[in-house]
């Protein structure tokens, strides 16, 4: 199915890590919405949306990510995301997200920035 | 050896779940018309943006209505227009704002129109109240 999208939820000590996999358009922005702001209802704001299988994004998902940056920031956590393929990338790019998240090459190292307390756009 | 036009045309219901298929179609058109990957991926993705505009805000989500893209090529260029009968509004009249601003207001809005307007080459509106709006946008044929 091209517009087949899912959330795989796993936890990491604090960390809970979301596994992003197909495509990430205004019609599956809903679910992952859903998925980070369960965890953000929960209490849960140490989160690491893991891309390495998130084929395609486009702005609907972007704004899922902005939308809830900041209120888990002030939560004291932070939102990272991590093993981003290079398609999606060059999205994020376009629009400066580097600048502004953490972005990790591997969910290791995004566990790793969080153990050390490192955010992105600081 | 002169240019030859061709046009492809997909017409489909106002749904969000057709994004998909309008994809598949503008990378096939894409690539017939000579774009590598990664320009195909944008043109995706440019296409997406506008027709998820007009599916949602256009149209408010109403299925009955119809979204038409159109795509004509040549050895040049490609041009997309998006074809909507629903309510029209000037996309050029949305200020475009700073990505930590939009993030400190809590608002995505916008992002879409920033994307298109960075993948393509030339991005312009033809509104005609109650009747009929187009979105039309040129991406030039980067030559190997």
């Amino acid at each position: 199915m091209p517009n087949a999208f899912s959330v795989n939820r796993r936890e990491e000590g604090s960390v809970v890590i979301l596994s992003l996999v197909g495509f990430l358009d205004a019609h599956t922005a809903p679910l992952f919405e859903k998925a980070i702001g369960d965890e953000h209802t929960s209490g849960r704001n140490e989160i690491v949306a893991d891309c390495a299988g998130l084929t395609y994004i486009s702005s609907a998902g972007l704004g899922v990510f902005m939308s809830f940056l900041e209120e888990i920031r002030e939560a004291g956590g932070d939102l990272k995301l991590a093993a981003i393929i290079p398609k999606v990338y060059q999205v994020f790019e376009v629009l400066g997200f580097p600048a502004l998240f953490d972005i990790a090459p591997s969910v290791e190292q995004a566990l790793v920035n969080f153990s050390n307390g490192i955010r992105g756009g600081e | 050896m002169p240019s030859i036009e061709q046009t492809f045309t997909l017409q489909v219901p106002s749904s969000t779940v057709n994004l998909a298929m309008i994809r598949e179609f503008v990378a096939r058109v894409g690539g017939m018309a000579g774009f590598g990957e990664n320009d195909v991926a944008k043109l995706e993705l440019a296409v997406d943006e506008a027709c998820a505009n007009v599916i949602e805000h256009a149209y408010d989500s109403d299925t009955t209505k119809q979204v038409s893209v159109r795509a004509t090529f040549d050895d040049e260029q490609i041009q997309i227009e998006i074809i909507d009968r629903g309510r029209g509004f000037d996309p050029s009249s949305i200020p475009q704002q700073d990505l930590d601003q939009l993030i400190a207001q809590r608002r995505s809005g916008g992002l879409g129109l920033r994307l298109i307007r960075t993948i393509m080459d030339d991005v312009q509106y033809q509104i005609v109240p109650g009747e009929k709006n187009e979105l039309r946008m040129v991406k030039k044929i980067r030559k190997p």
